[in-house]
């Protein structure tokens, strides 16, 4: 057993971290936040030229093939800058789901095309408010041909294709709702940006009316595609919780150290001291559990059900917390337009809910530890 | 990264399962199973006994504190060894209760500080769990402020005479040996006029008293000390240096104590999954499951914590203050999983006789000792300061005794 990530691995980390630093300041992400760019295309290009979009992707398709921990050292990177680029649909919801369904010519035409930061990539799957569920997909696939609304998409204004989840049959089971790709350039495609809380990254409206589209895996087994490719996501998307998190902790840090009042530096006060060690206490724990997720995942082990929805709760609830006292350590200064604070809140307050939200997970997780428990 | 066992840890494992199915007290294992948390007792034996035989059991064959040395009773195992005996161990661990004090926190400080004979002499029984050893610390006038104790050792030749009291002594009543931590200068700031020694707990002079607890039971002790003699050759680290012996027992008591700790949620999801609510199970109550999953991503996440610091403990890292996070999560957690699974019972959760009360009255017992859990080894306020100021790098507190004379320092309010 080694419960850390290799120097190598560490290494790169590294590299993204000072890539990061120098090409995606806190001024690159309020340039998207402000309207002045749908994303941060620069970024996008210069992610694509250092190998990053392309780490967990094999060298057949255009990728490095590094591996799925490369992927979880560069996601923590990514949460950490809040890089305002479409990165998650892309990397962690269309590749993963191509990789894992694709044919040989879909995984070629698309997967060295997000290797080389060409194409966006989006997974449509929501169609307004709950949670993902068979039930809740009524968009409907007859032949082949697409009719229907999701809402929200992640990313969906700027992707060049998506994985749409529908409904094809009626049998109320699971087995109805199959997987299709579909080009997003095509005829009967509209997409609408939606205003959301998190401007950094975009999310859409798209109608589809009678699109022809190619199937995905095979009909009857979407919703169990679906379910690994969100389990995969999960993980990732755990890893850029935690690296926002954790620069939400560094920044009360800090400015509990900087800031004086009363005479003395709030630090030093216990009630300051005690929230910083909770938001500490949660993204640890965060972290521990996304390192066992990222180990299933990387080894494609049994357990990564159970590990993704536990990483999942832990981290979106870590982000969330160290997000929310972040501001809170700032006192009034955290509420400003100026001050970074509101970008982490509202990220992390995005993120909760990007993928299902908690209820959806804290649902997954129980369910699958019974499973466990009765094996 | 990587969970699976390396062939090495592999035949490690198969040959700890192997030894434990042919040997282990398997009569006890329902009760043990059953046991709430924090207190055991058998039916069919006297837990001290049963405890005793098991340790002895396992030291004849060298599997009594796997971690530690051969010379001093152990096999010289890895931490991840330690991490798989625990885990083959299962249930059986149960009965290590008795000697966690003495293997955990005694024993490494014995190993840093003691003279070699003395290591020889002293370590292998209490590997084997033949003496049992306490840990002298707390005292009624300072017990988060470790450092205010008054019990004092004074020079006389050879010895040393120790009088005071301390207090919350756990299982000084059947104890062989303590560490004792006492006050050898008064006239100097409180952190430096410490000095730390052990010492026979059947020395002419100790009286233990039992204190009866909250929660009925005794597991805690008072301890007085009347003209007690000590040898020189006891003392650990230098006169003086007693803070500074004490912190390496006190590091290792939070990794000892933290990573592996009970924390009620495998408890409370078996019976979340028995207990039937008006409309079924209660684990198919929505309420039931996010608080049930709230808490179990609390618990793997401490697991894998543990699990990472043992991972650093294997690249030759030593035990930091990030340790501090085990007790202070599963302490809440204990006491918050007991409430919890009261509420569930309805008016019948104030029951807890083990015949009337649900799960054997497990929760009543967990809700009742779970205070005890947040205090001692440190209160979770000390173990927040400890990752805020260790870990982070946030200012102490501010101390007004800090550079006063320690008999200077005023003792009451008002």
């Amino acid at each position: 057993m080694n419960f850390d990530f290799s120097d190598d691995q560490k290494q790169l980390r590294d590299e993204a971290r000072r890539f990061l630093s120098e090409k995606c300041p806190p001024k690159a992400v309020r340039a998207v936040i402000d309207g002045k760019a749908t994303y941060d295309r620069e970024l996008w290009k210069g992610l694509a030229d250092m190998g990053f979009l392309g780490v967990a992707i094999p060298e057949a398709f255009g990728g490095s093939g590094a591996g799925h921990l490369e992927l979880c050292v560069i996601a923590e990177e990514m949460g950490r800058a809040l890089a305002p680029v479409p990165f998650s649909s892309t990397v962690y919801l269309a590749a993963e789901a191509l990789m894992l369904a694709g044919t040989e010519a879909q995984k070629q035409k698309w997967l060295p095309a997000i290797a080389a930061g060409t194409a966006v990539g989006t997974l449509a799957l929501f169609e307004g408010t709950g949670n993902p569920s068979p039930a809740s997909i009524k968009l409907t696939a007859t032949n082949g041909v697409l009719n229907g609304v999701k809402k929200p998409v992640p990313d969906g204004a700027v992707a060049d294709f998506a994985i749409v989840a529908a409904r094809n049959g009626s049998t109320g089971r699971e087995t109805d709702i199959s997987l299709f790709l579909v080009d997003l350039t095509c005829d009967g495609v509209e997409t609408r940006a939606l205003a959301n809380i998190d401007p950094s990254r975009g999310q859409a409206e798209i109608t589809f009316t009678n699109v022809k589209a190619e199937s995905l895996g095979p009909a009857s087994e979407g919703w169990s595609i679906l379910t690994r490719v969100l389990d995969r996501a999960a993980v990732l998307i755990g890893f850029e919780q935690v690296g926002g998190a954790d620069r939400a902790l560094e920044m009360g840090r800090d400015y509990a150290l900087d800031r004086i009042a009363f005479g003395r530096q709030i630090g030093s006060f216990q009630a300051v001291k005690h929230m910083l060690a909770d938001m500490y206490v949660s993204a640890t724990l965060a972290r521990s559990n996304c390192y066992y997720g990222a180990w299933a995942l990387s080894t494609n082990a049994s357990e990564l059900p159970e590990a993704a929805a536990s990483a999942r709760i832990s981290a979106t609830q870590a982000f969330q917390h160290c997000a929310k006292n972040n501001i809170q350590v700032h006192g009034g200064m955290g509420f400003t337009w100026e001050f970074d604070c509101h970008l982490y809140y509202r990220r992390a307050n995005a993120l909760a809910v990007g993928l299902g939200s908690l209820s959806y997970w804290e649902d997954a997780l129980i369910d699958r530890m019974r499973q466990r428990n009765a094996a | 990264m990587n969970f699976d066992d390396t062939p090495q840890e592999a035949a490690f494992r198969c040959e700890a399962r192997a030894w434990i199915a042919a040997n282990a007290p398997k009569e006890y294992e329902d009760e043990l199973k059953r046991a709430s948390l924090g207190r055991i007792q058998l039916k069919g034996g006297n837990i001290l006994e049963v405890a005793k035989a098991w340790q002895k059991k396992k030291a004849e064959a060298g599997w009594a504190v796997p971690h530690w040395p051969k010379d001093y009773g152990g096999r010289g195992a890895s931490p991840i060894e330690r991490v798989i005996w625990q885990q083959e161990e299962g249930v059986f661990g149960k009965l290590g209760a008795l000697f966690i004090i003495g293997h955990g926190m005694c024993g490494p400080t014995m190993m840093a500080y003691a003279a070699e004979d003395q290591k020889r002499h002293y370590l292998p029984p209490l590997a084997s769990g033949e003496n049992i050893w306490c840990q002298l610390f707390s005292e009624p006038a300072g017990g988060s402020d470790v450092a205010g104790l008054r019990t004092r050792a004074e020079k006389d030749g050879d010895d040393w005479i120790i009088n005071g009291q301390k207090i919350w002594t756990s299982g000084a009543h059947y104890s062989d040996f303590g560490i004792l931590i006492t006050r050898t200068d008064p006239n100097v700031p409180k952190h430096k006029g410490l000095t730390m020694f052990f010492l026979d707990m059947k020395s002419a002079g100790v009286e233990v008293k039992p204190i009866k607890q909250a929660n009925g039971q005794s597991e805690f002790n008072e301890v007085y000390f009347t003209d007690v003699r000590i040898p020189d050759a006891q003392r650990l680290g230098a006169v003086g240096d007693g803070w500074n012996v004490s912190l390496t027992t006190l590091m290792n008591e939070r990794m000892a104590i933290g990573a592996n700790m009970a924390t009620g949620v495998p408890e409370l999801f078996e019976f979340a999954s028995s207990l039937m609510l008006e409309d079924g199970p209660a684990i198919d109550d929505r309420a039931v499951r996010s608080k049930l999953a709230s808490w179990a991503v609390r618990a793997s996440g401490l697991k894998y914590t543990s699990f990472r610091a043992i991972s650093a403990l294997s690249k030759g890292e030593r035990p930091g203050p990030e340790n501090s996070i085990g007790k202070l999560v599963a302490g809440t957690m204990l006491q918050d999983v007991a409430t919890y699974a009261l509420d569930l019972q309805g008016a019948a959760g104030v029951l807890s006789g083990p015949d009337d009360a649900e799960a054997a009255g497990k929760f009543q017992a967990m809700l009742l000792r779970s205070p005890a859990t947040r205090v001692e080894g440190g209160t979770d306020e000390i173990l927040r300061n400890i990752i805020a100021e260790r870990v982070l790098g946030l200012p102490g507190d501010i101390r007004v005794d800090k550079d006063v004379p320690f008999n200077q320092i005023p003792t009451r309010g008002r």
